[in-house]
């Protein structure tokens, strides 16, 4: 393991492959924990925990699980580390349990989870598959504050608790309800289509420049001899 | 003359024209029919200013000139041919005016506007593509916004100046009928807009003129207003929630969005149906749902939600209602 293929997983989770924004994956959670920054950013942690939990043990047992009931396995595992981080921030953050409430023992089918658990951990040594935990589970929570920090200005007029704007600011509520989450949703996943496109047009004009800058070389080079 | 399907042949002479079908075409373009739809609103809103104030009057203003204003900008941003001219945004704006209580604030008619035609309209690739109309649906988004301001309704004759907007607020006859009770306004007052509510819903008459000209232009059918009030009046005659079925019933047809909502915004081209039987059944479903949210719903009018709920079913009612093509025979059940 090199340092360059560490920074290319960090870089696969959470920009280039990301679970919520690329991959659409997880959108239960995404949409209902998002109304408060501090929400998303709780949800979003407790899920980077389990994630990372459950990839080390599904990657640690991948030998020893049988193929045919391997679903079944990663549920169970993911399950109890589930419920070892419901009951802790139960213990230890009371206020976000209350707010967060049935999300949290719904982690156990977020689809990110179980989607990391068969397509890498299954497949791949305990240290790649903890950074593949880690890096997943950051672009999980880069995905919410993203759209939690849109619906918490622009429906509460806060950022993280804070007011931003003074008492004159009326909110548009609707971006707290479910409709402003699917419409900010749609939103930030356009602009990042847009970008990744535009990325890939230039990733494609400058691959397309430099083999005809190749070929004019060979074209020279021939023409030399 | 100049037309691409126009060809000259050398053997023809030039005074004859060969060109495919359609030979008669008629006058009517968008701009034409749009203009008569902003005609027929016209009495409306003078009846709104009326009753409300000059506010109202620049509440609509607002809306109108920011729709346009939005409209070639959407359509200059993503490299459209700009249709300004074709008033299709001048129409929205002036629908959504009408939809709102003439004390809303003029930032809120601007967020409105731009709403309904950039999210609405615009995105979902402009006049002809959008699947909600854009002026419900930018309602709507405002009645989830801003709750208390949109609700926020001021007696009649209760005219404000331009800025003004310390407003006595009012209940509409709706509140009263969600509530089981017969509002203040008598039946008349209702039919002439003597009553609270937004700026272009008070006038049952005048909205009905409005639709009766269209009517007689041709620019919309019989089909959605007759079927969608016809099944609220029939439901609201059978089920009556207070008092004698008939006064019920005439409250429940008079009030709130309704005539606005199936003259003007169910008959929207673009959103509903293109079939006679597909526009009867539109107006059916509209009718059945207004009923149901008004009787059961959290909100005292049920008009937008019914229409755009049923905007959205609009490509299934087509393909259930296509016509047979002249001559094919119909096709046997079974077997």
């Amino acid at each position: 393991m090199t340092f360059k293929s560490i920074a290319k997983q960090f870089k696969d989770g959470i920009i280039d492959n990301n679970p919520v924004l690329i991959q659409l994956l997880g959108m239960c959670p995404t949409l209902a924990t998002t109304t408060s920054v501090s929400n998303a950013i709780g949800m979003g942690l407790a899920a980077t925990a389990v994630l990372i939990c459950s990839n080390v043990l599904i990657s640690l047992l991948r030998k020893f699980i049988p193929k045919q009931v391997r679903i079944a396995a990663f549920i169970v595992i993911i399950s109890g580390f589930v419920t070892a981080v419901e009951l802790l921030i139960k213990a230890f953050f009371f206020e976000l349990y209350g707010s967060l409430g049935l999300f949290i023992p719904l982690i156990v089918v977020n689809c990110i989870i179980l989607a990391r658990a068969e397509a890498f951990a299954s497949k791949n040594p305990v240290l790649p598959s903890a950074i593949d935990g880690l890096s997943m589970g950051l672009g999980f929570t880069f995905a919410l504050v993203l759209i939690a920090t849109v619906r918490e200005i622009l429906g509460n007029g806060t950022f993280l608790g804070f007011s931003l704007f003074g008492e004159n600011y009326s909110p548009a509520i609707i971006f707290i309800l479910p409709a402003g989450a699917f419409l900010t949703l749609g939103f930030i996943v356009a602009a990042v289509q847009a970008l990744k496109n535009r990325a890939d047009d230039k990733n494609n004009a400058r691959a397309a420049a430099e083999e005809i800058l190749a070929h004019e070389a060979e074209k020279t080079k021939e023409q030399d001899k | 003359m100049n037309d691409k399907n126009t060809t000259v042949s050398p053997a023809i002479p030039d005074m004859l024209t060969v060109a495919h079908a359609p030979h008669v075409r008629h006058k009517d373009s968008t701009t034409r029919i749009m203009l008569d739809v902003v005609i027929a609103l016209i009495p409306t809103l003078a009846w709104g200013t009326c009753v409300f104030g000059l506010r109202a009057f620049l509440v609509c203003l607002v809306c109108c000139v920011s729709c346009v204003g939005f409209e070639a900008l959407a359509q200059w941003l993503m490299h459209r041919p700009i249709t300004v001219l074709d008033l299709s945004a001048l129409v929205t704006g002036l629908l959504l005016g009408l939809n709102l209580p003439s004390t809303a604030p003029w930032w809120m008619a601007v967020v409105g506007s731009a709403f309904a035609i950039v999210v609405v309209k615009q995105i979902f690739g402009g006049l002809g593509h959008n699947v909600f109309n854009p002026a419900l649906a930018a309602r709507v988004f405002l009645c989830l916004a801003w709750p208390a301001q949109m609700t926020f309704y001021t007696a009649p004759y209760d005219r404000l100046a331009f800025s003004a907007v310390d407003a006595v607020a009012s209940a509409t006859p709706l509140a009263s009928l969600k509530h089981a009770a017969f509002p203040e306004a008598s039946l008349v007052d209702m039919l002439l807009g003597r009553c609270g509510g937004t700026i272009g819903e008070v006038s049952a008459l005048l909205l009905l003129v409005g639709g009766i000209y269209l009517l007689i232009r041709k620019v919309i059918t019989w089909h959605i207003p007759v079927s969608f009030i016809g099944t609220v009046a029939v439901l609201t005659f059978i089920f009556p929630q207070t008092g004698g079925r008939l006064d019920f019933m005439l409250y429940e047809i008079l009030a709130g969005g309704l005539m606005i909502g199936a003259f003007f915004m169910a008959t929207d081209y673009v959103t509903s149906p293109v079939t006679s039987r597909g526009r009867l059944l539109f107006g059916f479903g509209c009718g059945a749902l207004v009923v149901f949210i008004r009787y059961f719903g959290g909100y005292p009018e049920g008009v937008s939600f019914a229409i755009l709920i049923m905007n959205s079913l609009v490509w299934y009612i087509e393909r259930v209602t296509r016509p047979r093509v002249f001559g094919e025979v119909k096709k046997k059940h079974g077997k």
